[in-house]
């Protein structure tokens, strides 16, 4: 025993020197993951902040000036352009002066106070269909609203919605894309370095002589996996403290069993990157499956941009294969909910049972030969 | 053993005995690597068996794997190691120390110590060979497979190695060695011969020059071409083949003598510098064995 723990060792301090001493790509691996959550985080967003907008206030009263400003002040909205006449409507949205024109009719205070309805039209831009749909479904919510509180006569209002944005309240992407940053993060680094370092000792013919020696695949295969399992920790903290200062992104759940979550995917992640080693002669071969086999899924399956239930339903069963779905649902459940073990008990085993899948398939399909 | 439609080795029957430094010696392509691969259970022949210390190369390949030390042909250490990291991982890989076996690389790893500190990816040619061997031999192996360890490596680094390898047999070390070298056969206790997949010849050295059977001319000219040209143009002849600025001319035993070859290359216009009876070298049975075996097959 004290042999093979040796030889486990050895192995885990050489896999070390090569990690430490190939300085490029250890810039990558703690490089990226900051990189890539700023970038996620601050450029990649769906929310409203800032929206120009214009206005045909074809009244100028009071009522319609209170409701000028109460849009204007919500945040959402700067107003960019006054507007006097129609035809400057198509103009302004034409030229991207303005993303939504809130067109207010004539005489509206008095149509208001003596009929209780008055219009307001709101023409968007909908070349960018996402931005337009939840412009105006802000406008029509701050709109509604202003009408509500001046109205006084609520019976008035033939149907009002309550809805209330639960655990995200300002509805912030961020909450979406931290979690998914870090599953990309994780898959990439970890998946992709292990079938890469494995793949490279094939090609620099080292394999061949690590072959010819006592050493058993496990150990092989351990001795590969320890390290970047450390490496994918350490990126998954760096993510986490990110997520938490830089986003305000919620810590509501248990720490140690979001970390548990974390180290489970990690290894997760890890067996999969052994299993694509194993049918790959070289760097390169390893990097593109790696790629396409983790990267494009994670980004597309697994619900961190798309929403899984708006995917026509094989996909959603595609979906249910892709360890990347597991791992963000489980991290959104404890970080933002912050449920406990009862909540994401499902995730985890299905995980366990992916590493246990992956894990016996490679060690399976390990070459003792050439 | 096989690889598509072409089988790389298809009848190589030999025994090394324990402790001999048995020489495979043969041109490019022959089967060295496949046969060595074999023996380093790394490949599994598609028929035939073999067997090392009495352990089967297929069935017993994990007894093979903890009594054998190897070297592929092509540097196989880690580049961005130093040389005393890639030393100590081999090291720590067969469960063993430097410390240990340090008496059996010691002589090797004298030479390497100035550089103990240096990436093994930034040494000479010769030094890396030295390297290799030291790895290989870090565990005190019975069986000692080196494919090739000369290929690319200095005329002067050659001899070394070779000295070292005699050291090695004093250990009691078995050794199967391939090369494309020929002179380097004469170092070996032993030698097979292979070409095309199949082992010509085993025999020791001497006795591969003792049985040659031709009378040997070297012919010194200033066009060595036209020489070989007009000599395979008599069929008296047997052979000619240029070695270095050399012509070796083989002919049947006492059928001619050395002024006829110089008449006889003076009438086809070429002129000698000197023609002279020399005695065969091992590259000289090795290309009329090889040429007895083409024109059978």
């Amino acid at each position: 025993m004290k042999r093979s723990n040796n030889s486990i060792w050895g192995f885990i301090r050489k896999e070390f020197f090569h990690i430490f001493r190939d300085k490029k790509t250890l810039l990558l691996i703690f490089g990226l993951p900051v990189a890539q959550l700023l970038l996620f985080g601050f450029v990649v967003t769906n929310e409203i902040k800032d929206a120009k907008i214009a206005v045909f206030d074809q009244s100028k009263d009071y009522l319609s000036l209170q409701l000028v400003n109460k849009l204007v002040s919500s945040g959402y909205f700067i107003l960019s352009d006054n507007l006097s006449n129609a035809s400057q409507i198509d103009e302004v949205l034409k030229a991207g002066k303005a993303q939504l024109v809130v067109s207010i009719q004539p005489n509206f205070a008095a149509e208001f106070q003596k009929q209780g309805v008055a219009s307001v039209q709101l023409n968007a831009d909908a070349s960018e269909p996402n931005t337009a749909s939840i412009l105006t479904a802000y406008a029509s919510a701050i709109i509604s609203d202003f009408a509500a509180e001046n109205s006084g006569m609520p019976q008035q209002t033939l149907v009002s919605v309550q809805s209330r944005m639960l655990y995200n309240p300002d509805l912030k992407s961020v909450f979406m894309f931290v979690p998914g940053t870090m599953a990309l993060i994780l898959m990439l680094i970890t998946a992709m370095m292990t079938s890469i370092s494995i793949a490279r000792e094939k090609e620099m013919g080292t394999m061949e002589v690590l072959l010819v020696s006592p050493l058993k695949p496990w150990q092989i295969v351990l001795g590969k996996v320890f390290p970047y399992i450390g490496l994918g920790f350490a990126n998954a903290l760096l993510i986490i403290i990110l997520g938490y200062f830089v986003f305000m992104l919620p810590m509501r759940g248990s720490m140690v069993l979001l970390l548990l979550v974390t180290l489970l995917f990690i290894i997760l992640a890890l067996s999969l990157g052994i299993l694509i080693s194993t049918v790959s002669k070289t760097q390169q071969v390893a990097m593109f499956l790696s790629m396409f086999a983790l990267l494009l899924p994670t980004i597309l399956l697994s619900g961190f941009i798309f929403p899984i239930e708006n995917m026509p339903v094989p996909l959603q069963w595609l979906s249910l294969i892709m360890p990347p779905r597991w791992f963000i649902s489980a991290l959104k459940t404890i970080m933002i909910k912050g449920e406990g073990l009862a909540f994401v008990y499902k995730e985890i085993l299905v995980m366990l049972g992916m590493t246990i899948a992956f894990l016996s398939l490679s060690i399976k399909k390990f070459k003792i030969r050439l | 053993m096989s690889y598509g439609q072409t089988r790389a080795l298809k009848g190589a029957t030999f025994a090394v005995d324990e402790g001999e430094l048995f020489g495979l010696i043969g041109p490019d392509g022959a089967g060295k690597t496949t046969l060595i691969r074999i023996l380093a259970s790394l490949l599994v022949p598609s028929g035939g068996s073999a067997t090392m210390c009495g352990a089967d190369v297929v069935r017993d390949y994990q007894a093979i794997r903890q009594m054998v030390g190897y070297m592929p042909g092509r540097f196989s250490l880690y580049q961005d190691l130093t040389v005393r990291e890639n030393l100590e991982f081999f090291a720590s890989v067969f469960g063993t120390t430097v410390e240990q076996n340090y008496r059996l690389i010691e002589d090797i790893y004298k030479m390497l110590e100035p550089f103990a500190n240096r990436p093994a990816g930034k040494l000479s040619g010769g030094m890396k060979q030295k390297l290799a061997l030291s790895c290989a031999l870090i565990h005190k192996p019975k069986v000692l497979l080196l494919d090739e360890p000369t290929t690319g490596v200095d005329a002067v680094s050659r001899k070394e190695f070779w000295t070292m390898l005699r050291k090695l047999k004093n250990e009691g070390i078995t050794m199967l060695v391939s090369t494309p070298y020929m002179d380097e056969a004469a170092q070996c206790d032993r030698i097979a011969l292979i070409q095309n997949g199949d082992i010509l010849q085993i025999v020791s050295p001497k006795q591969i020059v003792d049985s040659y059977a031709y009378d040997l001319f070297g012919i010194e000219s200033k066009r060595p071409n036209a020489v070989i040209k007009a000599l395979r143009a008599d069929s008296r002849f047997q052979s000619s083949f240029l070695f270095g600025h050399e012509v070796h001319l083989s002919v049947e035993m006492r059928s001619i003598a050395v002024d006829a070859v110089e008449r006889y290359l003076l009438e086809n216009g070429i002129e000698t510098i000197a023609v002279r009876r020399i005695s065969p070298t091992i590259e000289d049975c090795f290309m009329s064995l090889m040429e007895h075996n083409n024109a059978i097959g």
